[in-house]
């Protein structure tokens, strides 16, 4: 059903540049139980980004976009960052704010899909760097979650202004030395994920993009929580390589140390009693429909 | 109506002024207009068929409104478009060569655009000297878009710009038709087949 919105005019699909002919033809829009698994078998929904090599906030995109249960009917909405320039690439609807409003826009636009698109799901995803999120848009992220506003907050956390040249931000750790911050952050890291719970978020998650089935599996339940219950939100380590020191091969590896239990991206999770709920009966419903593909399957053979 | 400024083929400089703070009017429903000034619409055929007919790279434009199936009237346009573009091939001379390229979307593409198969509002000049072209034809490009590419052709380039736009028209272009239809663009294609050869090929 979604692929029919995207037809291109038949006269005209000769002409189209291959990367649109291939968002038709091989895309996986509308596809049930998509994930990051799709990637390197169809075309995925963002095309050359324009980060620096190695930057594994490539990997968290091409992560969550394969994750997105339904990127037809997902509207995404940036700021500014090293993410604003990635946004153009990607084959899913987005809007760019202005530095740090992400959260209020994403306000106003869920309650007008929701009144414009009655009965309808239509998701709605911040994703924003730490320094929108965190410093600048602190307000309009604390405010959304107050209000319980249904949608997802993802943060990519690389721990400074990266895009600037490596100003100190509220999320980089006590202690660190940046190109622009050559004093040294004097204060704790904010604990955002503990202040989200504390503001009303039903989901949140602190982890880094490291392993793709962990990331496809957060961003399920964050959208699912948000479109059922309320807001949600993960912090995601995306480590800016240039401006901690490292080469393109390093993000990796930068990722797995900081994950470590004693480390500050150490997997943690919190959940309301109403979300666990929910996400263990959409667990169900998932084991119910991969069982019952296997027997289609097996019927096939 | 007559205006001092006539909207020509540039280049006309690095940031030519918009054709409307010059006066330039858009042409009201039934008229178009030729380098500014309103006429009758027919008169602005003739004029858009002899350009395509006496260029060396004569080519459509077609943009987001008309690639995209969006609705029965879009296809109907496509489906006009695409006889217009072949109606255009077989009238011209061997030296002569029509183009179709596509404007698919309206994004800052990095690291740049393949000037080869398809046009970018934000820098429609590298399509039109790639490809030498030198009379061109919008058509399903949103306005804001339209108008933006408009004045860059005409600032950098020396390219005779069409509109044929399903709104009001624009004063950017040198003949600018409005309420583009499929019926519309099927006129303009019975006008090039009716110049085929009363119009001068381009000398090389």
């Amino acid at each position: 059903m979604s692929k029919e919105r995207i037809k291109i005019a038949p006269e005209m699909f000769d002409i189209m540049p291959e990367e649109y002919q291939d968002l038709v033809d091989r895309a996986t829009y509308g596809k049930e139980g998509r994930g990051w698994k799709d990637i390197g078998t169809s075309k995925e929904l963002i095309e050359e980004h324009s980060l620096c090599a190695g930057c594994p906030e490539s990997m968290a995109f091409r992560y969550i976009l394969a994750s997105l249960p339904a990127p037809e009917d997902t509207v995404m909405v940036g700021s500014t960052g090293c993410t604003s320039l990635v946004f153009p690439h990607v084959g899913v609807h987005n809007i760019h704010s202005l530095f740090g409003n992400q959260n209020a826009i994403a306000s106003g636009l869920k309650r007008a899909l929701s009144v414009r698109f009655p009965g309808q799901v239509k998701d709605v995803v911040v994703l924003a760097g730490d320094g929108a999120t965190v410093d600048i848009g602190l307000d309009m992220t604390l405010q959304a979650w107050f209000r319980q506003e249904k949608f997802t907050t993802i943060c990519f956390d690389n721990e400074l202004y990266a895009n600037t040249g490596g100003q100190e931000s509220g999320l980089m750790q006590k202690g660190f030395v940046a190109k622009m911050a050559p004093v040294g952050k004097t204060f704790e890291k904010v604990k955002l994920p503990e202040i989200a719970r504390e503001s009303g978020c039903h989901y949140v998650v602190n982890c880094t993009v490291s392993k793709p089935n962990l990331v496809e599996k957060v961003i399920k339940n964050a959208i699912h929580v948000a479109r059922e219950i309320g807001p949600t939100y993960l912090q995601l380590y995306t480590p800016c390589i240039l401006e901690i020191g490292k080469n393109s091969m390093e993000g990796l590896q930068e990722m797995r140390d900081s994950e470590k239990p004693t480390e500050r991206f150490a997997y943690k999770e919190y959940v309301s009693d109403e979300a666990k709920e929910l996400l263990t009966e959409l667990a169900a419903k998932e084991k119910e429909r991969k069982a019952a593909a296997k027997k289609q399957l097996a019927g096939k053979a | 109506m007559s205006t001092m400024y006539e909207v020509l083929p540039g280049p006309e400089h690095f940031l030519p002024p918009a054709a409307a703070s010059m006066g330039v009017r858009l042409p009201d429903p039934g008229q178009a207009h030729i380098h500014g000034k309103i006429v009758n619409e027919d008169d602005a055929m003739e004029a858009a068929a002899r350009q395509f007919l006496s260029a060396k790279v004569p080519t459509i434009f077609p943009g987001p409104l008309v690639l995209w199936a969006w609705n029965e009237k879009a296809a109907k346009k496509a489906t006009a478009i695409r006889h217009l573009y072949e109606t255009i091939k077989e009238s011209v001379t061997p030296s002569q060569q029509a183009m179709l390229i596509p404007m698919p979307d309206y994004r800052p593409k990095y690291p740049k655009i393949n000037p080869e198969i398809e046009i970018n509002p934000n820098h429609p000049n590298l399509t039109i000297w790639h490809n030498k072209i030198d009379a061109c034809m919008f058509v399903g490009v949103h306005c804001h878009q339209a108008n933006l590419s408009l004045k860059i052709i005409r600032g950098g380039t020396y390219c005779y710009t069409i509109a044929m736009c399903a709104q009001a028209g624009h004063e950017d272009a040198m003949v600018s038709f409005r309420d583009a239809t499929a019926d519309k663009i099927m006129r303009l294609a019975d006008w090039v087949k009716k110049l085929k050869g009363s119009v001068e090929p381009p000398k090389d």
